[in-house]
């Protein structure tokens, strides 16, 4: 169960840049994306309340983007996956709050299928 | 009264722990950076003519910072008479370079970065008014050549 869970991720070529190195892009199968918006804890909250005092990283914060960040790609890798694709290219990020503590991340990228030079 | 007493020393707890804070994330970016200048990190978007890839992989790192009360209390006159925000520049200059260090330490066998973006946006979590904390993200496309 978990490894097919993690398989799509594996096989996944993902890059920001407009080709995998050593590759040829044979076909495009256009933008897949994923999103998801996520709320803070209210006891994460009230320990960023202290941390606006004395000041320093928001350790509950990072995490919490960090893991809707990888919830995001997971999404847009699993919307690659079905179009048939192996490899995402030109991936973008971007995060915008539309709500108070609550924040929206968004992963965007071209799905190509690509083949070894040589 | 009470009043007073709680915003004296909710800015004595900003300016000691914020300036110790500080001291402390430099020294540890500093440090962290000597290490890490190796590997080349750019915003090139494609690889150098002798270099082969191997394998290529998405690295991000990213960092929520805040800034201590002293500060903020500071940038307040800063607002009405105008000038460079100093207080703001360093929290945004350790929070991009902690975030560059950290998409690199995510990937500690690679040999270039190629394509790095950072990107900020400003979380304005329980202040009322103004930047109370941001949020930094490096990410780029780690390259392995062996």
């Amino acid at each position: 169960m978990l490894f097919s869970l993690l398989q799509p991720a594996l096989i996944m070529k993902i890059s920001n840049i407009e080709d995998i190195p050593g590759h040829n892009i044979v076909e495009f199968y256009g933008i897949v994306q994923g999103s998801t918006i996520r709320a803070k804890h209210f006891g994460k909250d009230m320990l960023a309340g202290f941390k606006n005092i004395v000041g320093g990283e928001l350790k509950g914060y990072t995490e919490l983007l960090h893991e809707s960040r990888e919830e995001a790609s997971k999404r847009m890798i699993q919307q690659a996956t079905d179009l048939g694709a192996n490899a995402v290219v030109n991936v973008r990020f971007s995060t915008s709050s539309v709500a108070q503590g609550a924040a929206e991340i968004l992963a965007y990228g071209t799905a190509v299928k690509v083949v070894p030079h040589d | 009264m009470i009043n007073l007493a709680i915003f004296l020393a909710l800015l004595t707890l900003g300016i000691v722990f914020g300036k110790l804070n500080e001291k402390r994330h430099y020294r540890s970016i500093h440090a962290r950076e000597k290490a890490a200048s190796a590997i080349p990190t750019t915003t090139f978007k494609t690889l150098p003519k002798e270099m082969i890839s191997k394998h290529c992989e998405l690295a991000s790192g990213s960092v929520v910072i805040s800034i201590d009360y002293f500060k903020r209390f500071l940038s307040g006159f800063r607002l009405t008479f105008g000038g460079e925000m100093n207080s703001y520049s360093s929290l945004i200059d350790r929070a991009r370079r902690e975030a560059v260090l950290r998409m690199q330490e995510s990937h500690p066998g690679a040999s270039f970065f190629l394509n790095v973006r950072i990107e900020t946006s400003s979380i304005g979590n329980g202040s009322d008014k103004g930047v109370g904390s941001i949020e930094v993200l490096a990410y780029g496309t780690a390259i392995y050549s062996a």
